[in-house]
């Protein structure tokens, strides 16, 4: 059976085929959706983990008590779990383990762009590659069998482009496997990684590494388009489309394990072409491999080590080192455009953090700031965030400068998912050392920027089971925060207050700012429309500065000031009400102005006709 | 006219607008054409209101790259028309612009750091890239349809003109993909798009 599955719904699909019984992960684009697809299928258990360490930690318990599992994340997630990968390197396991790791080469959502091939060399784990959701679905079943003929965990990692393009796939059916062990393992030698057990283990690996490369020299992962000798192209992943399109004359060695690397594959490859090039995207990584075995190659000195690689790229790369491309590169036409305006990511209408930052930009407070939507509002107009570094990094920044002795109040800013992933430890570490930083935790209720996920606060799990809710107050005041305040963010005069008593103790705090998102269903039945009074607004500009972009510029200019007249798109407006707290003239109406207004309309038309009747 | 099993179709909109249902039907409606069918976008940080772009790419044996090059797109269906602008040197030589009638003013400019440009830029850009321009106006149609979102199925039903699929194909898809008390109100859409098109 042929479908279009998106690459990520291809891995949740290959990975179910595989008969795996427990998957964790937490969401982040643009690994999402593996997940969310996956928790569909009947018999596997899927889980949000609180945090990518966690997630893995989690696979590989199950692999452990030997069941196949699955661990799935972003890029920056393998940061967080590598200190499990490594262990899991080691002690190997009694079922498949699979880690996913999906880059995100051009940064569409990400922090940096590092490419995580390097981990699995790193960490002694093959790892491959695949380029279209075919491979997808594929290569998640071949990684488990991988995975137990070698004894390793094995890394599926992908790109944004793979993850998120669609292609045909064909399907197969759910082979289970067995999943009979009623113990876990006790196997010292093998599990408990102390160190001369793990002594022990260093061997085994680096021998799997090399059993595994002697494998890849006929596995077919690995295959070979015969065509020119004049060129020959080594590539992988989505780079390997791209090739293939752009040079259709040349002799390509397709790798879909690329880690390790096949070295007599390669080197009779190589002597059977004049010129051979690496294609990839990111880093080097299959360049250097081949240099070492001491194979010329050409790679990044023809493609760029940044961002992503598309055929345009590649071809006007490949023309300018004279190789031999499909057909000259497009001149670009000069295109007459006036210098068009950006259209960044914005706070969305009715954001529930828009409030906060207007405060925090009107105080000008230092902000340290988290991984999640509210990261938006270092943009202008509000411009009130200036650290953002790495999931949890908020609060351990605005800790360490404030130890430092700046004279100047921190204050952090994390969401609830984010604070739940990683700003509980560093929440802890300030209560415990004791630094003057406010802590605001922006309790929207839900994980926002990747789509709408549970987590430890919503009091329901990935497979909709209804669990128990961790309330932060209590959380942080059992940590030893002595100064905890909540507000509801739409409450301006209300953050505002609890804003300066916390900020008056000069010691540990925490507000939490709570509303649930403007984008949650049961959020958007509840949108009131508001609008400008246009004989009250002056023009002052006030409403602009929030950065919401229902607010915009009326082609009306008051009479005194000669500025444009704000006005209110009523598609877009929530009714949050903000802005008609924040205006100095009364100009902006509220929610009960509004349904007020609406009764009278509707009394005025149920109002009998006269004349009729 | 498009050769239609060759089609590179870019679609840019603005985040929240309908881009990826638009997409996702393309993709079928190639794939029931019994082509080989790649479809790309981006999920995450950019559907907040960002500029947002898909890629749908149709062929008769293999599509490799799911991506369109620049200078390679045959359609380029703009839900807004400052994204057309942005993005109009996808089109090929000769392609076709579906240009929605709708300006969704981006936040830059209400802070007064940008202008939103006048329709005239957007012409004459096309103009330059010897572009066929077909304006349509979504959201009328789609509200005189019913409901102002089903402006995504408008405008498909404009590219189904330019394409020589039978529009039974397009319809077989557009049935799958939405929502069975919706089918009259997209059906009356899609023909109204259709008929926007000479």
């Amino acid at each position: 059976m042929r479908r279009i599955l998106s690459g990520n719904e291809a891995i949740a699909r290959g990975v179910w085929e595989a008969g795996v019984r427990v998957a964790a992960a937490y969401p982040g684009t643009p690994s999402t959706e593996i997940l969310e697809n996956l928790a569909l299928f009947p018999h596997v258990y899927c889980e949000w983990s609180t945090n990518e360490k966690v997630a893995m930690d989690v696979a590989a318990g199950a692999a452990f008590a030997g069941r196949r599992a699955l661990a799935a994340m972003k890029h920056v997630g393998v940061n967080v779990a590598a200190d499990s990968l490594f262990y899991a390197s080691y002690t190997g396991a009694e079922a498949g383990l699979v880690i996913v790791s999906a880059d995100d080469p051009a940064m569409h959502s990400s922090q940096n762009e590092q490419d995580n091939r390097r981990y699995a060399a790193f960490a002694r784990v093959p790892c491959l590659d695949p380029a279209d959701s075919q491979e997808c679905r594929d290569y998640a079943i071949a990684a488990y069998e991988l995975s137990e003929m070698f004894d390793t965990p094995v890394m599926l990692r992908t790109t944004t482009r793979i993850n998120h393009s669609a292609t045909p796939v064909e399907i197969g059916e759910r082979v289970e496997v067995a999943a009979d062990r009623k113990k876990f393992p006790r196997d010292a030698a093998k599990y408990v990684m102390v160190p001369a057990n793990a002594r022990g283990r260093h061997p085994v690996v680096e021998e799997r590494m090399r059993r595994i490369a002697a494998w890849a020299e006929t596995a077919p992962l690995n295959r070979v388009e015969r065509r020119g000798r004049g060129l020959g192209i080594i590539t992988a992943g989505v780079a390997y489309q791209y090739a293939r399109e752009v040079f259709p004359d040349a002799s390509i060695l397709k790798l879909g394990l690329v880690h390790p690397l096949p070295e007599q594959l390669i080197r009779s490859f190589a002597a059977g072409v004049d010129r051979l090039v690496v294609v990839e995207e990111l880093d080097p990584f299959i360049e250097e491999g081949v240099r070492l075995m001491g194979i010329a190659c050409e790679g990044k000195s023809i493609f760029p080590l940044m961002g992503e690689l598309d055929p345009t790229v590649v071809r006007h790369c490949g023309a300018a080192a004279g190789l031999p491309v499909d057909r000259p590169p497009v001149q670009a036409v000069e295109v007459p455009k006036p210098a068009l305006p950006a259209r960044p990511p914005v706070l969305c209408p009715g954001c529930s953090h828009r409030g906060i930052f207007q405060l925090l930009a009107k105080r000008k407070v230092a902000v340290s700031g988290d991984i999640g939507c509210y990261t938006l509002a270092f943009l202008p107009p509000l411009s009130a965030l200036h650290f953002c570094g790495c999931m949890g990094a908020s609060i351990g920044v605005a800790h360490g400068a404030a130890r430092s002795g700046l004279q100047e109040r921190m204050v952090a800013v994390i969401g609830d998912s984010t604070f739940y992933h990683t700003g509980l430890p560093a929440l802890a570490n300030v209560a415990y050392n004791r630094a003057n930083v406010l802590v605001i935790i922006l309790d929207n209720r839900t994980t926002g920027m990747t789509g709408h996920q549970a987590n430890p606060g919503t009091g329901m799990t990935l497979q909709n089971q209804p669990t128990e809710m961790i309330e932060l107050e209590p959380l942080v005041r059992a940590l030893g925060i002595k100064h905890v305040a909540t507000v509801h963010s739409y409450d301006v005069a209300e953050v505002e207050r609890a804003f300066k008593a916390l900020m008056a103790t000069n010691e540990p705090a925490v507000m939490v700012a709570r509303q649930a998102c403007a984008l949650l269903p049961e959020m958007r039945r509840q949108y009131v429309p508001l609008e400008v009074i246009e004989e009250k607004c002056t023009g002052c500009g006030v409403c602009f500065r929030i950065g919401c972009p229902a607010i915009l510029k009326s082609d009306v200019v008051d009479a005194k000031s000669g500025k444009p007249l704000a006005i209110i798109d009523h598609d877009l407006c929530t009714g949050c009400e903000i802005c008609s707290q924040l205006c100095p003239h009364d100009a902006i109406t509220n929610r009960d102005q509004m349904r007020l207004r609406e009764e009278a309309a509707a009394a005025e038309c149920s109002l009998p006709t006269p004349g009729r009747g | 006219m498009v050769q239609d099993d060759t089609a590179n179709f870019v679609l840019v909109g603005v985040g929240g607008q309908g881009t990826l249902l638009a997409s996702n039907i393309l993709a079928d409606v190639g794939l029931a054409a019994g082509l080989d069918v790649k479809k790309s976008e981006v999920h995450g940080m950019s559907q907040r209101g960002g500029s947002v772009v898909s890629h749908v790419r149709w062929h008769p044996e293999c599509v490799s790259s799911p991506l369109v090059g620049l200078g390679e797109a045959d359609i380029l269906l703009a839900f807004e028309k400052l994204e057309a602008l942005r993005f109009a040197e996808f089109l090929k030589p000769g392609g076709t612009a579906v240009v929605n009638e709708m300006q969704i003013v981006p936040i830059t400019v209400s802070a007064g750091t940008g202008v939103y440009p006048e329709d005239a830029d957007l012409d004459r850009a096309l103009a330059a890239l010897g572009a066929r321009e077909i304006r349509v106006q979504g959201e009328r149609l789609a509200q005189e349809a019913g409901n102002v979102k089903a402006a995504n199925v408008v405008l498909l039903g404009a590219v189904s003109r330019l394409l020589t699929l039978p529009e039974e194909v397009w319809w077989t898809c557009l049935e799958q993909r939405v929502p069975k008390k919706f089918l009259e109100l997209n059906r009356v859409a899609f023909a109204s798009g259709r008929a926007a098109v000479s």
